[in-house]
């Protein structure tokens, strides 16, 4: 049963972050990678937010580790650090990667913080 | 059709990074995300493989790069459980602990997408030149 939680939320988690990163928010010219930004930031931003409400086991299956887990991509964004430094773009694979760790986890954090308040 | 692949994919991943996490749960007493860790690595290496191989010529077809790339691999790994691992780390050890988890995937993880990278291409190359 725990399984198919969090392979329905990973079904939707991973179509949901293609959408964005196809549709909702496309790189940008400059090359940086505005769709698994968004979706790294946001994502964390939520799973904090479910940490501090103290979930069901239920919700943190479902949503927790199968939707917001796959929704948030570690592999994405390493290969297009990968890709920044091939092209020579040393400069904005370093923003990349600084703005990705320090916000991803400010904003687990926040939501963290907020979701234990409400 | 493009997102059925990427969904089914992300089903598959999900799982196996749940399991991941199940069966190292007990490995590592010290609370350090072992599971999350795990799963991170393997696919920044697997990822940057994929990539790599696709990179002078189209060799994967675009839906299984979509349904194992984007789809799976890409929700074996996750960011927001890290994130979050990382401030909880922080909160029940020390700031210490929670910069080696940060510093580990950050460092380790560009090193195996790198290598998967170049070893993708590396190997993608020969088999056009035997062609």
């Amino acid at each position: 049963m725990n399984m198919i939680l969090v392979a329905i939320g990973g079904f939707f988690g991973a179509m949901a972050r293609f959408y964005v990163g196809n549709k909702l928010v496309p790189t940008v010219k400059s090359g940086f990678p505005a769709g698994t930004f968004f979706v790294n930031i946001t994502g964390s931003f939520l799973l904090g937010l479910l940490t501090g409400t103290v979930a069901s086991t239920t919700t943190s299956l479902l949503i927790g580790i199968g939707f917001l887990g796959s929704y948030t991509t570690f592999s994405t964004f390493k290969v297009e650090i990968i890709r920044q430094l091939a092209d020579k773009k040393s400069k904005e694979a370093l923003l990349y990667m600084i703005s990705s760790y320090f916000g991803g986890i400010a904003l687990a954090f926040i939501g963290f913080v907020i979701g234990k308040a409400v | 059709m493009n997102y059925l692949s990427v969904g089914i994919g992300g089903m598959a991943g999900s799982v196996l990074r749940y399991l991941i996490s199940l069966y190292t749960i007990n490995l590592w007493s010290g609370g350090f995300p072992l599971g999350t860790f795990i799963a991170n690595m393997c696919g920044c290496f697997l990822l940057g493989l994929l990539t790599g191989v696709n990179e002078n010529k189209e060799i994967i077809p675009k839906y299984i790069m979509l349904g194992v790339g984007t789809g799976m691999i890409g929700s074996l790994t996750t960011f927001s459980t890290f994130s979050v691992e990382t401030f909880k780390l922080y909160e029940t050890a020390s700031i210490f602990y929670a910069g080696v988890y940060v510093f580990l995937s950050a460092g380790l993880g560009l090193l195996l997408a790198w290598s998967g990278f170049y070893l993708g291409k590396k190997d993608s190359g020969k088999a056009t030149v035997n062609q």
